[in-house]
């Protein structure tokens, strides 16, 4: 059973989101306001279990009084403020991020990215069969996981879960700046000469699969990868006291991969090395 | 946190450099040598939070190695990190970003080379190619960004690295001159005066400029005998709330370009609560064709000081720090040296002039990154960490450097305090228009006889000031504002250089920047070096700006000879790519890059 917990009432404000009076708590975002009303705003950097880094520029939203538009992922609700979310220029400004973001990278393991397109009518090949991409081979240097970064939107989710607000593991930094900004660990080495501890948390938050397991790599290099075929059980972690929910991703009878519940007050979906990893000897049949 | 660090050990050269600046490391906690462990080290663990505290010396620590080696290596990266508590991971991305330093080797000396909007009209990209055939090695060539030399353009700066790191100015440069530069740079012939960039210098009409050229700016004496100081004295005699209060009513708003009212961002950063209170000084002067804080800097620096004194006795700052573009060495030695003569004799430190009021300023070097003069990147680099902007809100008045209540101004702003204390807010709004009180600064380049700084009233007009400088035959267009700012044609002369006058003219004032181009440029090739301009100066934190600047320059390279119908398609293209990046960027440097293109479009058809 998942626990939510009850934090101390909050002051609702009222603000209005496309015309229609809302009223959202103290302390909310934009997009939960938006979110509340039945409102579908696409967002890729915005992450459950971390602060907004409003770097993706996808949820853009018109507040009446504001010079640009508004990241509703990360501006806080104001009595009063009036949003509206599906304006031209907000559909203007979203469709020319997906076609950016598109155009430079993969999206095809990006959930939702496709459908979005569809809806915001993006076309990514508008800026030629030359438009510069990132173009990166993808990185395999540990049997645990595999750092794609030809699918990455440099959306700071995964230096954040490393960092100061999960793992405190410091392990990945942005390095570089402009275009040529990338992902990387200290001195742009392997993984394995890093600072990391393989919890796979930036795993967890990644929303693009630039950083997947190395289980799911392999599958979908062989085509065998297939969510449909795949169950998910969610159980407590065997390895120590504390009692992590893992949640097993399992196809054709095997562990494909392991993901624990935001929503869980202990782990937030913060998992370590032996929790996220270590499910081999569950499915060793010898 | 658990730190991890590599095997790569630093050389002697580099840990001294480092220690230089830190001091020796107290226990092998903070990277002194384990075979020399102290029975100490074993009890007690050094470095943590303490250390910790110190991540604002990162950026300090870099240039030390930097200047030392001419690069960072791995060893030399680790042991500043394991000195200060910083993870490895982090402080890589912090060096990759700035463009002065560099992770791989490299030679010694660097020639960092202009080709800029005013070097590139005289010439840079002949200057690169002679400089290039002509030098060894030994020296290694960079094309940069400019270099705040406009006046006397095209520019060379020549960095050697060493202890001390040497530096040599060659400007106007002519290949000779600025490969001696680099190869010799203590031999170099020194730069002229200051003064020399300020064609109206002498004259008894100046009031921001007035001791440029009349005064030593290493003179602390000549400084007062000038009537230094006499604005802070009067300062003191107001109180803090009277100080804001004249500079509300005097009108002046900020001069860096975004001209927010100055009087409303002291009352607001006063006003907090929350302590202790920061003032910053904005000198990342790294607009394109932008000079003019240099010039103060390097002509009246101790105006400066005082101005940044009066701000922190306002908005009760008891610390100051100038952030100073890593480009500009002699402005660095003589602020020093003012700072330091001005600590000496009571006019920094505990008890400023005597009268229980304690301010200090440190100085802190920009290395190479246009993004660190945006105010929330500028915290950023300060702080030790990548100079990319925050969002807004919160704004700095209320969490500013350090999570603090934070005034930050530009040089000229806070210069302008200086008149605005002596000779009364109500004189001093009577200078200028309704809408934009004061004196003015214009950074006036390209194609004129007499470039330089020049000081008028808020009032005349463009036609006015180009007169001034000389302009010359056959003038096809004036960028007014910088590379962020916006084309004008030759005849629109008669627009008023004030805040409303250039907004009705749907154009802006910027950070005072006129830019005259002649008909012999190539309108296309200038278009295109600002649309590089923004690509290499994105910070690449969000997808407007990281790629929209590209897809921007991708298209420019597709027209640069083409018009008509032939351009549309990509012109449209540019269109909404910058209508995105106006609408939907972190801060003003994606807002406004597309800008003057934009203009150059519109106003000058540049591809008619």
């Amino acid at each position: 059973m998942t626990m939510t917990p009850l934090g101390i009432p909050r002051r609702l404000l009222e603000c209005t989101v496309d015309g229609e009076p809302v009223r959202a708590p103290e302390g909310a975002t934009v997009l939960d306001a938006c979110r509340s009303a039945g409102k579908d705003i696409p967002t890729l950097c915005q992450g459950d279990t971390l602060r907004p880094k409003n770097a993706c520029r996808v949820c853009m939203v018109e507040v009446e009084g504001a010079r640009t538009l508004v990241p509703a992922c990360s501006r806080e609700v104001e009595p009063g403020m009036e949003v509206r979310t599906d304006t031209e220029r907000a559909r203007h400004s979203r469709r020319l991020v997906l076609e950016l973001l598109a155009s430079s990278v993969d999206l095809s393991t990006t959930p939702r990215a496709a459908e979005w397109i569809e809806d915001y009518g993006a076309e990514p090949d508008r800026f030629g069969p030359d438009a510069a991409r990132l173009g990166e081979e993808p990185r395999i240097d540990n049997e645990l996981y595999v750092r794609d970064y030809d699918k990455c939107i440099l959306c700071y989710k995964c230096v954040d879960a490393c960092g100061d607000q999960w793992q405190n593991s410091f392990a990945i930094s942005v390095v570089g700046r402009g275009f040529d900004a990338r992902i990387a660990v200290e001195h742009d080495g392997p993984l394995t000469d890093s600072a990391c501890v393989y919890c796979g948390n930036c795993i967890e938050v990644c929303p693009t699969g630039a950083l997947s397991f190395k289980s799911e790599f392999d599958m979908r290099a062989a085509g065998t990868w297939d969510e449909s075929q795949q169950t998910e059980t969610t159980t407590v972690c065997a390895y120590c006291g504390v009692g992590c929910n893992l949640t097993l991703h399992v196809q054709d009878n095997e562990i494909v991969k392991v993901t624990s519940p935001h929503d869980n007050p202990v782990t937030h979906g913060n998992l370590c090395i032996k929790g996220r990893f270590g499910y081999q000897h569950v499915q060793n049949r010898d | 946190m658990d730190l991890h660090f590599g095997d790569s050990k630093p050389t002697d050269e580099e840990r001294a450099a480092v220690d230089a600046l830190l001091g020796p490391p107290e226990s092998s906690w903070e990277g002194a040598d384990r075979d020399e462990m102290r029975a100490a080290d074993l009890r007690w663990a050094r470095g943590g939070r303490e250390a910790r505290d110190r991540r604002d010396l990162l950026l300090p620590g870099l240039h030390a190695i930097n200047d030392r080696i001419g690069w960072i290596s791995e060893g030399a990266l680790d042991y500043l990190c394991r000195r200060l508590t910083v993870p490895p991971a982090e402080a890589y991305g912090v060096a990759t970003f700035y463009a002065m330093f560099s992770v791989r080797p490299r030679p010694a000396t660097v020639l960092h080379v202009c080709t800029d909007l005013a070097c590139a009209a005289a010439g840079a990209s002949e200057l690169c190619a002679a400089v290039e055939q002509r030098t060894g090695p030994g020296i290694r060539v960079e094309r940069s960004p400019c270099l705040g030399l406009c006046e006397r353009a095209p520019a060379a700066l020549a960095i050697r690295a060493g202890d001390p790191v040497r530096t040599a100015v060659s400007a106007p440069a002519t290949a000779e001159a600025a490969v001696l530069a680099a190869s010799a740079p203590d031999s170099a012939p020194e730069e002229p005066p200051a003064a020399l960039a300020v064609p109206q210098a002498g004259s008894p009409e100046l009031t921001l400029l007035r001791r440029v050229g009349v005064v030593d700016p290493e003179s602390l004496d000549d400084y007062r005998a000038h009537g230094g100081y006499a604005a802070l004295r009067r300062a003191f005699v107001l109180g803090p709330a009277a100080v804001i209060r004249e500079v509300t009513d005097s009108g002046l708003v900020g001069r860096g370009g975004a001209a927010f009212p100055t009087g409303r961002k002291w009352q607001a950063t006063a006003a907090q609560p929350d302590r202790p209170h920061y003032l910053v000084c904005n000198a990342d002067e790294s607009e394109p064709g932008t000079f003019k804080d240099r010039v103060i800097m390097e002509g009246d620096p101790y105006a400066l000081i005082e101005a940044m004194t009066v701000a922190g006795y306002a908005t009760g700052a008891h610390r100051g720090y100038l952030y100073l573009r890593g480009e500009y060495p002699r402005a660095l030695r003589l602020l020093e040296n003012a700072i330091g003569q001005a600590r000496a004799r009571g006019l920094l430190g505990d008890d400023v002039l005597g009268q229980g009021y304690a301010f200090d300023i440190e100085i802190r070097r920009g290395a190479g990154a246009y993004i660190c003069g945006e105010e929330t990147a500028l915290f950023n680099s300060i702080e030790g960490y990548r100079g990319e902007p925050r969002s807004k809100p919160p704004f700095p008045v209320e969490k500013g450097l350090f999570g603090r209540p934070t005034a930050e101004n530009n040089v000229e702003t806070l210069v302008n305090v200086l008149p605005i204390l002596t000779m009364g807010a109500q004189a001093y709004a009577a200078i200028g228009t309704g809408g934009s009180t004061g004196p003015k600064l214009f950074c006036v380049s390209g194609s004129v006889e007499r470039p330089g700084i020049y000081e008028l009233p808020f009032g005349a007009t463009l036609g006015e000031l180009l007169e001034l400088a000389g302009v010359r035959d056959g003038l096809r267009a004036v960028l007014l504002g910088g590379a962020a700012g916006g084309f004008v044609r030759p005849d629109e002369l008669g627009i008023p250089l004030t805040f409303e006058g250039t907004r009705e003219a749907g154009t802006t004032l910027g950070s005072g920047v006129v830019m005259a181009f002649d008909d012999t440029v190539a309108l296309p090739r200038l278009l295109l070096r600002i649309a590089e301009f923004f690509r290499d100066e994105s910070c690449g934190q969000c997808v407007p700006c990281r790629v929209g600047t590209v897809r921007q320059e991708e298209a420019l390279h597709r027209i640069v000879e083409r018009t008509g119908a032939a351009a549309a398609d990509d012109i449209a293209l540019l269109r909404e790519v910058g209508r995105a990046m106006r609408d939907a960027s972190i801060c003003g440097l994606g807002q406004t890059a597309w800008n003057a293109v934009e203009s150059a479009i519109d106003r000058l058809g540049a591809y008619e």
